[in-house]
């Protein structure tokens, strides 16, 4: 039995037993509410800087499979259950992953929802010492998370259509799904610049997914804004963010995210509600320039944007894990990709 | 979209008695229903045959017809009340073969209604099994190969098995079955076509072994689709998923598979063209090769839906009246966060496991294997933040062995887990750390056996229960609605309690002889203590009632009937009191046990109970008293058995002690038939060919006050829950009904009793025999409540708080409103010789009907039971509001009677 515990900034204390690798882990305390899809979400860039609780309360029930892994590892910096399979536990080990079972979860959840984003560390050692760590452990906000993330070369998937995707952290099935809709996705990295970017002659650029603090990235934001306009642009959380910074838009920290499977998004131009699959901290604020095409039903806000040549969604269509109400998104970034003309430089 | 404003009266037909595979679960979705439409301004007329229902009290609906199912009375109905609309999808399987009845009879269209829900076109589509199949390859989803067969000699030679049978329109798979070879296919396929109304099976392609996987999905008006929940059964494929452990949601399923099955859900309630509201559809499952399969769906609310809404707390049968009449899911609030929209899929952080209830002690010659045709009587429903936890508290609420059971063809999953609950067991039995295990999930009477203590030491040795809201969102948003369950854990906060909490217990699990009649008596305290100005808390296990509804209590907990979450309740609660005279024997069961733990009983019965329970005590009060009753005496021995019968003569009435429901019963005709005694036994003269009355009675420890007397129609033997009753009882004349107050007023004052009293007597040579006073609600309340037109519950809460019979001012008597009978109704085609009404009791449902005469009220009663073709007229409805809900006043619903 090794005892561990959670401690959160404001000194609460979890009590749970250490399930994966040794030592101490420090982070930003969130949760998810989706009730199966755990290798996809512990694999999804968006949580790293975080420590990832599930809400729900097994964990681990069908094994692991690599197949079914949304980036090369385990990106969250811990993980917390309830309870954890014996098989899945171990995986989280040898990815030097430190993880908590047999903690109030429920508890924990409903602190983080009332009081908001909280810093935490874990692991096996007095709560004092985790107390520190959580304290120092630098807040999320302002921090550019995502420069660091995404792929460092260049490397394509599918082939057709030329759709260049800028890597800030992206989850793999985005390029998957894309690749499924016969086009070729041309993954490069995140800090490219607009050039560099149109430079592989696209149809249509896609900005993906990522971690941290959409306002910290002044790279990716002046390459977007210089992308609006020049090229059809598709954005996807992260993405979404951007684009809507460099439309002129803010951005706010949500008091404690949107992470789920079961998010109701209306979009406004068909009446039609999707239950959508999201993992965002922050979000744009409403204002003009764009038009909102997707509001939140649970808190109202913006969850989808378009212009004349630009798209881009707050929740992710490619799902994994969760519902595949928003899958059409691809079909379109698709269908644009099959219609526009061919991008030259010269 | 809007409601629709086209539509301002609305028919809602219920499922009728209970019977197996189509139980209360359709009296909580009608109910729900009412309601809401109701709230939303609509005429709601409803028609139904189960006098036990909540949904049939005239508070419900603006007219209720308590009137046989077929199609010629609802048509009837229809005629007089012309509504605009028939919702067909609340009532079951039953109220959906109607509707198409009456539309091939050309009765919708004569009248102009609409059905709304689902349509003629998409009921066939899913009902008929050979359109599903087609339907579902025209979508291109799979479905398992199969054969139509109108005839046996239509199956081809060579039809591969093993196959399944599936009778086409009936109830719970009734007439359907696995063969395993084709003679036993030819056999099946015979039964099949006796059972199926319309003389058609469907033999299919066996996937016996396979998974099995149900989705609960709501679809609105504007093309929004949702999935409520996912189950999933412990046990493969094979076994009706009604007799089958089940879990939500669903655990084995990598996240891409189950989404395969969701849009799959999805697209086959497009392609059968579910119109709005709820469907469920169920998929086998081959993990190895990823295959699925669509076995089967049903666009209505159904058993599995009632499970998904108390598992999720998404109120599925109300939501699918509301989408009915034109709203979209967006448009409907979610009632627990009250912040957020009905469109979204519930989240839940914790399991919900389903454990089947079975009563094969009833039906001894029964085949005990499980099939494709349901056996199972009732359920509980166990949460917990793990599976052994949720798991244990389904096998508690079960009410039956507490052994872990066997279930073959357990998923390598689950049986780890179980595997887990035996080793957690060993640990307890180690290290004796009994807060760990019971944060594991282990009940306080499992600890103690282990452990070799008292159950009250195991409590004394662990912390209180956290009390954890099921608000289907995981905790992401604050909970309104006050629906719990308990867990090991810091419970959520919880506002202080009022000081002014009553705690009613429900009844647990249906099972044959305790069934939706209890349920009811606890759904209307519930009510009436509200109405009161005190809190009520409810705790029941069963998701199929009304009674596990959160619209129904101040506080609803979702937990085993038993000693240790009873006392958990009361820790958390501090009630005034607690009622368990309403529950049935679950909740009697608890008076004493609750009683030395100092916990306040509402109405002090314990007395009362002691001295009717006891037989002795009973006997020498009735002489006291100067009362007849039946001669009697005990025997452990042979020669005490043939002492008693030389003393007191033949026949004689032989059962075992502390018995229920009439197991091992038998009547002894001499000496000769005496052995073998079933064990320590009680014998007592046998009253052959005696009138058997029923009386149920208010009485407030000092007097009583009679509140129908009810006349069995079959001569006393017969198990009184199986026998027909008429009120007003023709065998009693004005002297001897005076005899009757006379006696319950002398026996109540006795006993001491508070609230309800049932008497049982028998009429012999002009004589009054008591046979039997309970101090609590009987089966019969329902029907003397809807005979008589009275508040019977509600006035036996006020009698329990402390009022006297004179604070309730009811008249010196009460006349029925007309004549009415009730008929049992037994499960017969699912087991042979069910309906050969005996000492033991068999029914499953009751249904009741009202005549000008006793006679015509028996008749329309075996008509409404489905014996007789015709018999009785349709009569007014129960109680009519034309005004809608501001008219619903007078003597249901105010808890008074004026003189």
């Amino acid at each position: 039995m090794r005892t561990a515990r959670l401690v959160l900034e404001d000194g609460t204390v979890f009590t749970g037993r250490s399930v994966g690798a040794c030592g101490l882990a420090a982070g930003e305390a969130c949760f998810t509410t989706a009730m199966a899809g755990y290798e996809e979400a512990a694999t999804d860039p968006s949580y790293v800087g975080q420590v990832l609780c599930f809400s729900y309360p097994l964990i681990g029930n069908y094994g692991v499979d690599s197949a079914r892994m949304e980036s090369e590892a385990v990106q969250a910096r811990g993980i917390v259950m309830r309870r954890g399979r014996a098989d899945w536990t171990a995986w989280l080990a040898d990815q030097g992953v430190v993880a908590l079972e047999e903690v109030d979860t429920r508890a924990l959840v409903r602190r983080i929802r009332d009081q908001g984003a909280l810093r935490c560390a874990l692991g096996e050692a007095p709560a004092a010492q985790l107390h520190a760590l959580a304290l120092a452990e630098p807040p999320i906000d302002g921090r550019p998370l995502a420069i660091r993330v995404g792929a460092s070369q260049p490397y394509s998937v599918g082939s057709g259509p030329r759709v260049t995707l800028l890597d800030l952290g992206c989850k793999r099935s985005i390029p998957e799904r894309l690749a499924a809709t016969g086009l070729e996705v041309l993954v490069v990295p995140g800090d490219w610049d607009a050039d560099a970017i149109l430079g592989t002659s696209p149809r249509a650029v896609l900005i993906g997914n990522g971690p941290g603090d959409p306002a910290a990235l002044d790279v990716p934001v002046a390459a977007v804004r210089e992308l609006l306009g020049a090229v059809p642009l598709f954005g996807i959380c992260l993405g979404h963010q951007l684009v809507g910074l460099a439309l002129g838009l803010g951005t706010f920290k949500l008091p404690f995210g949107h992470r789920g499977a079961n998010h109701p998004v209306r979009d406004l131009r068909s009446g039609r509600v999707l239950v959508t699959v999201q993992n965002h901290g922050y979000a744009v604020s409403a204002g003009n320039g764009a038009d909102v095409t997707h509001v939140s039903l649970n808190d109202g806000t913006v969850e989808g944007l378009a212009g004349e040549d630009f798209a881009t969604v707050q929740f992710h269509p490619e799902a994994a894990p969760g519902p595949l109400d928003a899958l059409p998104f691809f079909d379109r970034i698709a269908e644009t990709c099959r219609n526009a003309p061919i991008f030259a430089l010269s | 979209m809007p409601k629709r404003t086209d539509l301002r009266s609305v028919l809602i037909i219920g499922s009728g008695p209970i019977r197996i595979g189509q139980a209360c679960e359709f009296d909580y979705a009608g109910a729900q229903a009412c309601r809401v439409l109701r709230r939303e301004g609509l005429r709601v007329v409803l028609v139904n045959s189960n006098p036990a229902t909540i949904m049939t009290d005239p508070e419900w609906a603006d007219a209720t017809y308590l009137e046989p199912l077929d199609a010629e009375t609802i048509a009837e109905v229809i005629e007089r009340e012309r509504p605009d609309a028939l919702l067909p999808t609340l009532g079951g399987q039953t109220a959906l073969n109607l509707a198409v009845e009456l539309e091939e009879a050309g009765v919708l269209a004569r009248h102009g209604i609409e059905l709304i829900g689902a349509g003629v076109e998409s009921i066939r589509r899913a009902e008929d099994r050979l359109v599903f199949r087609d339907t579902m390859r025209t979508a291109g989803l799979p479905v398992p190969d199969s054969l139509t067969v109108s005839a046996v000699d239509e199956l081809p030679p060579g039809c591969p098995v093993p196959a399944i049978v599936r009778p086409a329109f009936t109830l719970g798979g009734r007439g359907g079955g696995l063969a395993a070879n084709s003679l036993e296919l030819r056999r099946q396929v015979e039964i099949g076509l006796a059972a199926s109304p319309v003389g058609q099976v469907l033999v299919e392609r066996s996937l016996a072994g396979w998974q099995e996987f149900e989705l609960e999905v709501m679809v609105d008006a504007a093309g929004n689709c949702v999935v409520v929940c996912s189950i999933e059964n412990l046990d493969p494929m094979g076994v009706h998923t009604g007799d089958s452990w089940t879990i939500a949601p669903q655990q084995t399923l990598p996240d891409a598979e189950y989404q395969r099955l969701r849009e799959a859900a999805f697209a086959c309630a497009r392609a059968v063209g579910v119109a709005t509201g709820g469907a469920n559809v169920q998929f086998a499952y081959h993990p190895a090769c990823r295959e699925f399969a669509l076995i089967e769906m049903n666009p209505r609310v159904s058993r599995s839906s009632a499970l998904a809404s108390k598992a999720t707390g998404f109120p599925i049968a109300k939501l699918a009246a509301l989408l009915a009449v034109g709203y979209t899911l967006d448009e409907l609030p979610n009632d627990i966060t009250g912040k957020t929209t009905a469109a979204f899929e519930p989240a839940l952080d914790y399991v919900a496991v389903k454990a089947p209830r079975f009563d094969w002690e009833k039906f001894p010659d029964a085949d005990r294997m499980l099939g494709s045709e349901m056996r199972s009587v009732g359920e509980a429903l166990g949460l917990g933040r793990t599976f052994p936890e949720a798991f244990l508290k389904a096998l508690e609420g079960r009410e039956d062995s507490m052994e872990l059971p066997e279930i073959p063809g357990l998923h390598p999953y689950f049986a780890r887990e179980l595997g887990e609950i035996a080793a957690a067991e060993t640990r307890l039995g180690r290290d004796g750390d009994v807060p760990a295990a019971k944060r594991f999930g282990l009940p306080d009477a499992w600890i103690a056996r282990v452990l070799g203590l008292e159950e009250a030491e195991v409590r004394a040795r662990r912390p209180v229960p956290g009390r954890l809201a099921i608000d289907s969102c995981a905790a992401e948003f604050e909970a309104r609605t006050p629906y719990y369950y308990l867990s090991y854990e810091h419970g959520d906060p919880a506002p202080d309690p009022s000081g002014r909490s009553i705690l009613v217990l429900g009844s647990g699990p249906n099972r044959i002889g305790q069934g939706i009649e209890f349920d009811y008596c606890c759904v209307h305290a519930a009510h009436a203590f509200r109405r009161l100005g005190y809190e009520s808390v409810m705790l029941n296990s069963n998701p199929e009632t009304v009674s596990t509804d959160y619209d129904t209590s101040d506080r609803l907990y979702l937990e085993p009937v038993t000693l240790e979450r009873a006392l958990d309740v009361c820790e958390l609660e501090r009630p005034l009191g607690v009622v368990v005279s309403l529950g049935g024997q679950t909740a009697l069961a608890l008076a004493h046990p609750l009683a030395a733990r100092g916990v306040p009983l509402l109405g002090d019965p314990l007395e009362a109970i002691d001295a009717a329970e006891d037989r002795g005590r009973f006997a020498t009060l009735i002489d006291q008293l100067g009362l007849r009753s039946p001669a009697w005496g005990t025997a452990e021995t042979a020669e005490q058995a043939y002492a008693v019968g030389e003393r007191i003569g033949y026949p004689l009435l032989v059962r075992p002690h502390y018995v229920l429901g009439g197991r091992g019963m038998r009547v002894v005709r001499g000496p000769g038939e005496l052995m073998p005694l079933p064990g320590p036994s009680l014998l007592d003269s046998f009253l052959e060919g005696a009138i058997e009355l029923d009386v149920d009675a208010l009485c407030d420890g000092d007097d009583a006050w009679v509140a129908g007397i009810l006349e069995h129609v079959e001569p006393a033997g017969m198990h009184s829950g199986d026998s027909a009753c008429v009120v007003p009882a023709p065998s009693v004349n004005r002297a001897l009904e005076d005899e009757i107050r006379t006696t319950v007023s002398a026996l109540s004052r006795s006993l001491g009793a508070r609230g309800l009293l049932n008497v049982q007597f028998a009429l012999a040579g002009g004589d009054l025999h008591v046979l039997e006073a309970n101090p609590r609600a009987s089966r019969t309340v329902p029907f003397v409540a809807k005979a008589m037109g009275l508040p019977l519950v509600e006035h036996a809460c006020r009698l329990l708080l402390g009022d006297g019979l004179d604070d309730l001012c009811l008249p010196e008597r009460v006349e029925p409103t007309r004549a009415w009978a009730k008929e049992a109704i037994f499960p017969s085609e699912r087991f042979p010789g069910a309906a050969d009404r005996g000492l033991e009791m068999r029914s499953t449902g009751e249904v009741m009907a009202a005549g000008n005469t006793v006679g015509d009220a028996y008749a329309r009663a075996l008509r409404a039971a489905g014996r007789r073709r015709s018999g009785g007229r349709i009569s007014a409805p129960l109680q009519c509001y034309p005004g809608g809900l501001d008219d619903v006043s007078g003597p249901w619903g105010r808890g008074s009677r004026r003189r």
